[in-house]
């Protein structure tokens, strides 16, 4: 019974996969490659070493746009929603902010960090900042009001409050929260390339275009983007599953 | 919650003001101490809004982004829902569809920009595709996981009152799932506002996407640039309001454990 | 063990409600788990039958099964002479708890099965068992502005509305506070004398029982078997501070192996 399910979604993938190249094939010299075409395209793009290069390039950025958002707004984040003033005084102008997309703010990057590598990583982390800030004061809000007690109960200082009740009451909603934002950053690097660097995956779809039409590297670079994409939810997805973090899915 | 009095009503407003003036002081100052020829203070940005106010090309951009926002929104979930209804109905099927979900869900659609202008050409088509393939994810994942977490006890007691497999779908499972779809429906909204700026950035020439990179492009007009960012998040924030009103209606209000 | 014969009616007239050798057996990752083994009981038209047992015996089990909800392994059970093979809206079963529809207001849920009636029809019937069950002011509500007791008794007249050869009630007053369950069982018996249905009711609470019941069934720990029929014969309303009422709940509770002081 198991590998027959296991099986389903290989038959299907490989029925798309082959309606797809049986499509092309009967329309030679349309744009669009087949699966073949774009297998080809990637093997290219191995034998370029460019493969290796371009998704280190892209990890990279997002690596860091997302680290420093984190960092950052992950603290501030905490500290408003147990301050409910700071909430009042920000939340307002994240609710502005945050509707605009990562994208518009391009040339504000482009004016203060010129074309390259910061730009893209300012808007990595533009990107990921407000919904880290959101998921954060939420995550406070969420903390069931019975462990505050008991941790005033058993009268903790403040810091050990902070280390012994809150950071581990926080810490499944914040993993679940920077799993999707990680996510969004993976989609803002790749818009972010097509405009304002030379390397990376985005940069990949924009330039194999441009400089030939070659629409083979194109969906190669999608399908790349698609496959390390699901990689990295993947792995955020087994950090959530640690037995320690685990705990909020047994309350009742 | 937390040490000090509890806030009283009138510090909601009073707050983000003072928040709101200081960013503004901060803001207006740092361009005055860096001499800045270029970035625009708040002043510059204000008469920015009044300029593009009196254009009528405002008024037809924001027009423009709602639009392909509605379409491209609203087949999401005319197509989305019926059909996520369906995987979440029936597990086999969403099994078998699931992995190819997850992998075309990561592909940013403004990835799938040169795809789209090969069908649709660039312009509107184009825009409206690709808002439609960033909506239809997060509708289809809410309402398979809407309704597998339909408790059986109401299809049983559906069952028990006699009705057939539709009846049953359309009124038992779809109002018990509908908490978690307009979730997903509120959410892929958001997304769609974020796309469509991006794409007409890319591959239309109107809309409030194409003003913020045609404002830089045809005379480094920051005011304007700053301008437009502004109204691109009051009316994405806008948007957002009008469907969290929604989700306080009194037959859905049921699912949502914090209806404050 | 094995029910005298004594304690089955032997009437002529055909039960409303016949479960023969009925067995059910769960698969639990491959072993077999026996729930309900032989079970033989026969329900007459009109009566309350409540059905008692140790936690986990399979009282649930076996009305899931006559109610058409489960498949038995083995046996068979016949309402009105059929075979149950799946669930009727001849006979509802009311739930312990969650089994109202939150997204429907009180008039909504109780009209759930009434679409085939007309308009005026469906109103008038939906105003009578309101009335029956003392939700007037309470059409408009949903049920988040109900307390547990107004959900079951919504429950109830949701049930009831669709006029039901049988009620089957699993629990129901089980999650809610023992004053409230007192005041319902009250109105349980009062709906019954009036409307008049087969009511088979499961319960862990002895007291419950004797208070409702005709008959009670009294059911061994899993796998469950009929031990004992025991016939409640005082009338409405019973005084449970009389001997006779002691003396049955003695009997039920030696019968389930409880009498002892604590």
């Amino acid at each position: 019974m198991k590998f027959i399910e296991r099986l389903r979604p290989v038959l299907l993938v490989a029925a798309l996969v082959a309606i797809w190249e049986i499509a092309v094939d009967l329309h030679p010299g349309y744009i669009l490659p087949g699966p073949i075409g774009v297998a080809g395209g990637i093997i290219d793009l191995i034998q370029h070493g460019l493969l290796l290069k371009y998704v280190v390039a892209s990890l990279f950025r997002v690596t860091w746009g997302f680290a420093l958002a984190a960092f950052v707004a992950i603290p501030l984040g905490l500290a408003l929603g147990w301050y409910r003033r700071g909430e009042m005084a920000v939340s307002p102008l994240v609710q502005i902010f945050r509707p605009i997309s990562p994208l518009a703010w391009i040339p504000i990057a482009i004016l203060w960090f010129g074309v390259g590598d910061l730009a893209a990583i300012f808007l990595i982390f533009v990107g990921c900042f407000f919904p880290l800030l959101l998921t954060a004061m939420n995550a406070v809000h969420n903390i069931p009001a019975v462990y505050i007690n008991a941790g005033r109960n058993f009268g903790l200082s403040p810091s050990a409050f902070v280390t012994r009740v809150l950071y581990p009451a926080v810490i499944p909603q914040l993993l679940v929260g920077l799993r999707i934002t990680l996510g969004v950053a993976w989609l803002v690097v790749v818009a972010a390339e097509m405009i304002s660097v030379s390397s990376g995956l985005g940069f990949l779809i924009v330039d194999a275009r441009n400089a030939g039409n070659r629409y083979d590297l194109v969906i190669a670079g999608m399908v790349i983007i698609g496959l390390i994409g699901l990689l990295l939810d993947l792995g955020m997805r087994s950090l959530e599953q640690i037995k320690s973090f685990r705990w909020i899915n047994s309350e009742g | 919650m937390n040490s000090l009095a509890h806030p009283r009503a009138w510090e909601r407003y009073f707050w983000p003001v003072v928040a709101g003036a200081l960013l503004l002081a901060l803001w207006h100052y740092s361009v005055v101490w860096t001499g800045t020829k270029v970035f625009p203070s708040p002043l510059n940005v204000e008469k920015g809004i009044a300029e593009l106010a009196s254009k009528h090309v405002l008024w037809a951009d924001i027009g423009d982004s709602l639009r392909r926002v509605a379409i491209g929104f609203g087949l999401a979930v005319v197509i989305g829902i019926p059909l996520g209804l369906w995987f979440g109905w029936n597990p086999a099927a969403n099994q078998t569809v699931n992995p190819v979900i997850q992998l075309l869900r990561p592909i940013s659609p403004i990835a799938w920009i040169p795809v789209a202008i090969i069908f649709f050409g660039v312009g509107d088509h184009a825009a409206i595709f690709l808002i439609f393939l960033g909506s239809l994810f997060p509708i289809l994942v809410a309402c398979v996981s809407g309704v597998s977490s339909v408790p059986p006890i109401f299809r049983d007691a559906g069952r028990n009152f006699g009705l057939s497999t539709r009846q049953l779908l359309a009124r038992v499972v779809f109002p018990a799932a509908l908490p978690q779809i307009l979730i997903g429906a509120r959410i892929a909204l958001g997304i769609a506002w974020l796309v469509v700026v991006a794409a007409e950035m890319i591959a239309v020439d109107s809309g409030l996407g194409y003003l913020v990179i045609d404002s830089r492009n045809s005379g480094k007009r920051y005011d304007l640039v700053v301008a437009a960012m502004l109204i691109i998040g009051i009316i994405g924030l806008a948007l957002d309001f009008c469907f969290r009103k929604l989700e306080r209606i009194k037959s859905v209000r049921w699912g949502f454990r914090n209806a404050s | 063990m094995v029910q005298t014969e004594a304690t089955i009616r032997g009437n002529n007239s055909a039960p409303k409600l016949r479960a023969e050798h009925l067995g059910v057996v769960f698969d639990r990752d491959g072993q077999a788990l026996p729930v309900l083994e032989d079970i033989n009981l026969d329900v007459e038209d009109s009566e309350f039958v409540c059905l008692v047992g140790p936690s986990g015996c399979g009282k649930s089990t076996l009305l899931n099964a006559m109610a058409g909800f489960l498949s038995p392994t083995s046996g068979s059970v016949r309402i009105d002479g059929e075979i149950v093979t799946g669930p009727d809206p001849r006979r509802i079963l009311v739930f312990q708890e969650r089994g109202v529809f939150p997204w429907l207001t009180v008039e909504g849920n109780i009209g759930f099965g009434l679409s085939k009636l007309t308009h005026a029809e469906r109103s008038q019937r939906i105003a009578h068992y309101v009335k029956t069950v003392r939700l007037e002011g309470f059409e408009n509500s949903y049920p988040s502005d109900l307390s547990g007791g107004m959900k079951q008794r919504l429950q109830v007249a949701r049930a009831l509305a669709v006029n039901p050869d049988i009620l089957f009630l699993d629990e129901p007053f089980g999650a809610l506070d023992s004053i409230t369950r007192v005041i319902m069982r009250g109105e349980l018996l009062r709906i019954w004398q009036t409307e008049r249905r087969t009511i088979i009711f499961v319960t862990h609470d002895i007291d419950e029982a004797v208070q409702l019941a005709d008959r009670v069934v009294v059911l061994s720990s899993r796998p469950a078997q009929i031990k004992e029929v025991l016939t409640i014969d005082m009338a409405h309303p019973r005084n449970i501070s009389s001997p006779r009422y002691l003396e049955l709940r003695d009997e039920l509770l030696k019968q389930i192996g409880l009498a002892y002081e604590i």
